[in-house]
């Protein structure tokens, strides 16, 4: 008994010293050790992919959504609209989430409706036309892209609102929308803050 | 065009692991026979007082992974219940003891279950050294005990099956610290963040107020998923956009999940010195894999249910980056492995899909199943085949030489039937226990109706295969379920551990009995065919009924 209470007080210190060690060098040294690469070698992809204004003042990065809404709350009309968020109040960078509602919930299948009807009103197209990204929230809450689909419903307001020709609107969409990675990885996809922005710095 | 394109995702995955598994199955095996010690090495044991030439017998193995695992449970309860107090807190408060107590076991047991929210639950210094620590930890836990396992099938007349400390070192320095790092620079040139610089408060393009997370992502994310572990820096985990920024990101990290499990065969074919061993358990992960995960993909992709075909799609919980596939084959990886890691909000899945990602874990998350525990898991369940073989033509069974007696027969079986009895006895005690179903039922269910039942089958599922994922709109931060997942957790990581090294132990013992013509050959397809089966029937016969109570009911 007194060997077994013995051996096992000497893997006891054993195993604190070994925690002890691992925390110091995979817990501090391992993060620092990325943390120095980062900053050196891809150090605008370390800060968080940034994007800033013609003033250099950072309006968001180009990874993270954001909601548009005018000073009602209500989305702006000369903006590209991004999909339906579960972040926060929508859009939260502090609270990232999915909705987390099942296939059957009568509250999902109740707002799908709800967001068809709204959004086909509010771009002046038939409720057929919405695509599914616009009417389902995203996991993350906040998801950066739309459909290209999502993007040409929202074209025709965007340029009414904003007294430019569609075309020129249709030419930025364009230009922040990225193929599938590789060709077939992932999904065609459009950059909501990148397009909002650009069209913003276009009026100057 | 999509299910084209899911067949290419699958064969680039397939093609990746094939030519890789062979490589680095053989490091690996390397890793933990090599006779030599780096000089570094020696430094560590000399500090942590260990004589790396002394073997252990099971028991004293098996008293280190246990002693081990148990300072890091205090280890990283203490750092929670501390947070206020330590650096880079980011002004959180402690975390409260039954959720501390839930996340220390989680990470300490390989599981990751996050019954908190991490963005405002804790701080760096919690995320840094409590739990990436323990992603390092207890991936190398799981492979040391593989090993052991492996070092009984090789070893003759021995009483020891290695040491665990040397085991613990070699694997962190030589395998994981190393393949970490190179994840970890990968990720980071996706555009994962790797900063110190916690929430910045912006105005946004619209002039809306907005909040850029930061954080040291790149280095978690990278040993989250090489270990398969799971817990995710935010709390969307592999979907927020911070964690995987992109398609490519995201085959990357499907990749990282699966590299380490499917070389494991490769490493057990080596050290029991014939590689075809090793070929016969890899096919009969991979050929699970790939039936698994085309199942999810193809239900995804119908999208059946009201939600799904009213929106055009099974979007909702998804990222439109991914899309249906990459969210379809992450769902199914990071289920089939124990990393729990997602991509995509599993409680939104169509009915069927949801019930594939239990499934694959119900299968016992050996296709291939977590770093170590996926193997050990398969050759478990190739004792119970041999066994059953045995029964059929009516001789001793023998596996790689060994006699497969009634003291193997018994681990093994006991094996099989611990984590099936932790999620149906949870689950039933969740919805039995007057006072417990109500709590259950008001409060931690999110959806109403049988897929409600499904969240509670899933967390224990999850918590009992030390898987870690979620549907997670079950609120699991009550007494009841942060307790009793708490103990499906540590159960269902232990007792199967205890099991295994016994059976290391009781297979070193033996001598190795020559083949026969009689002996079953254990690396033809008939034997493949016989693990696969074994596993999906056990699987089938336990979790039917329960299946058909939840996701059967709401998606047929």
């Amino acid at each position: 008994m007194n060997t077994s209470i013995r051996t096992t007080g000497r893997s006891l210190g054993t195993a604190v010293r070994t925690l002890l060690l691992a925390t110091i060098v995979l817990g501090v040294g391992y993060t620092l050790v990325v943390t120095s690469l980062g900053q050196l070698l891809m150090p605008a992809q370390a800060a968080g992919s940034l994007v800033r204004d013609e003033e250099g003042v950072v309006v968001g990065s180009s990874l993270i959504g954001q909601s548009y809404l005018d000073a009602d709350g209500q989305p702006a009309p000369q903006y590209f609209q991004p999909r339906p968020s579960a972040a926060g109040e929508g859009y939260d960078g502090g609270a990232s989430s999915g909705s987390n509602l099942g296939p059957e919930n009568p509250d999902l299948i109740a707002a799908i409706a709800e967001r068809r009807a709204q959004i086909a009103a509010f771009e002046g197209v038939d409720p057929e036309l919405v695509p599914a990204d616009a009417l389902t929230a995203s996991a993350s809450g906040l998801d950066p892209h739309i459909s290209p689909a999502c993007a040409e419903l929202q074209v025709a307001r965007v340029a009414r609102e904003r007294g430019i020709g569609e075309d020129e609107v249709r030419e930025l969409v364009a230009r922040f929308t990225v193929g599938r990675d590789l060709g077939y990885l992932g999904e065609p996809r459009v950059n909501v803050l990148e397009l909002n922005q650009a069209l913003d710095e276009r009026e100057g | 065009m999509d299910a084209l394109i899911a067949v290419a995702v699958l064969a680039t995955i397939a093609l990746v692991i094939g030519v890789l598994q062979r490589p680095l199955g053989d490091y690996i095996a390397w890793v933990v026979t090599s006779p030599r010690d780096l000089r570094v090495e020696r430094g560590v044991y000399r500090l942590i007082g260990v004589d790396p030439a002394s073997g252990q017998t099971w028991r004293a193995y098996l008293r280190g992974v246990l002693l081990f695992s148990v300072a890091g449970v205090l280890l990283v309860y203490l750092l929670q219940r501390t947070q206020q107090w330590l650096p880079y807190a980011l002004g959180l408060p402690a975390v409260p003891e039954g959720l501390a107590f839930n996340t220390a076991v989680s990470f300490v047991t390989n599981t990751n279950w996050q019954s908190y929210s991490p963005e405002v639950t804790v701080g760096y210094t919690v995320q840094l050294a409590g739990l990436v620590v323990q992603n390092f930890l207890s991936a190398a836990v799981g492979i040391a005990v593989a090993v052991a396992l492996v070092r009984g099938f090789a070893a003759r007349r021995s009483a020891t099956i290695g040491n665990f400390w040397v085991d613990l070192v070699r694997i962190l320095g030589r395998l994981l610290l190393p393949g970490a790092l190179l994840a970890a620079l990968l990720l980071l040139l996706g555009g994962v963040v790797q900063n110190f610089t916690g929430f910045t408060e912006v105005t946004g393009v619209a002039g809306d107020p907005a909040t850029i997370p930061g954080g040291p992502v790149a280095s978690q994310e990278a040993i989250k998923l090489l270990g398969t572990n799971g817990g995710g820096f935010f709390n969307a985990n592999s979907a927020h956009p911070f964690e995987n920024p992109t398609p490519w990101t995201s085959l990357a990290e499907i990749i990282l999940l699966l590299a380490i499990p499917f070389s494991l065969p490769r490493a057990f074919g080596r050290i029991v010195g014939d590689t075809r061993q090793g070929t016969a358990i890899l096919a009969a992960m991979a050929t699970l894999f790939l039936v698994c995960t085309s199942a999810l993909v193809a239900f995804e992709l119908a999208g059946q249910g009201t939600a799904p075909e009213l929106a055009g799609g099974a979007l909702e919980g998804k990222e439109q980056r991914f899309g249906v596939v990459l969210s379809a084959i992450f769902g199914s990886s990071t289920t089939l492995t124990s990393t729990g890691a997602v991509n995509a909000m599993h409680d939104s899945f169509t009915a069927l899909g949801g019930m594939v990602t239990m499934l694959n874990m119900m299968l016992g998350e050996l296709a291939p199943g977590g770093v170590g525990s996926g193997l050990y898991g398969m050759l478990v369940v190739a004792v119970i085949a041999v066994f059953v073989a045995g029964l059929l033509v009516g001789r001793t069974p023998e596996y790689l030489g060994k006699k497969i007696g009634p003291r193997e027969v018994k681990l093994a079986s006991l094996y099989i039937l611990v984590t099936p009895v932790l999620v149906l006895v949870g689950t039933a005690l969740s919805f039995a226990l007057p006072g417990v179903r109500d709590d259950v039922a008001s409060t931690s269910v999110w959806n109403p109706g049988a897929h409600g039942m499904s969240e509670v089958l899933y967390a224990f599922t999850s918590a009992a295969n030390n898987n870690g994922s979620a549907f997670a709109g079950l609120t699991a931060n009550t007494p009841w379920l942060n307790t009793a997942l708490g103990v499906a957790m540590l159960l269902g990581r232990f007792v199967p551990i205890v099991l295994v090294l016994a059976l290391a132990g009781s297979l070193a013992r033996q001598d190795v009995v020559p083949a026969t013509a009689g002996t079953l050959p254990t690396h033809r397809p008939m034997f493949v065919g016989l693990l696969v089966g074994v596993v999906v029937i056990v699987a089938a016969l336990t979790f039917f009924p329960v299946l058909a109570l939840g996701s059967l009911a709401e998606g047929l």
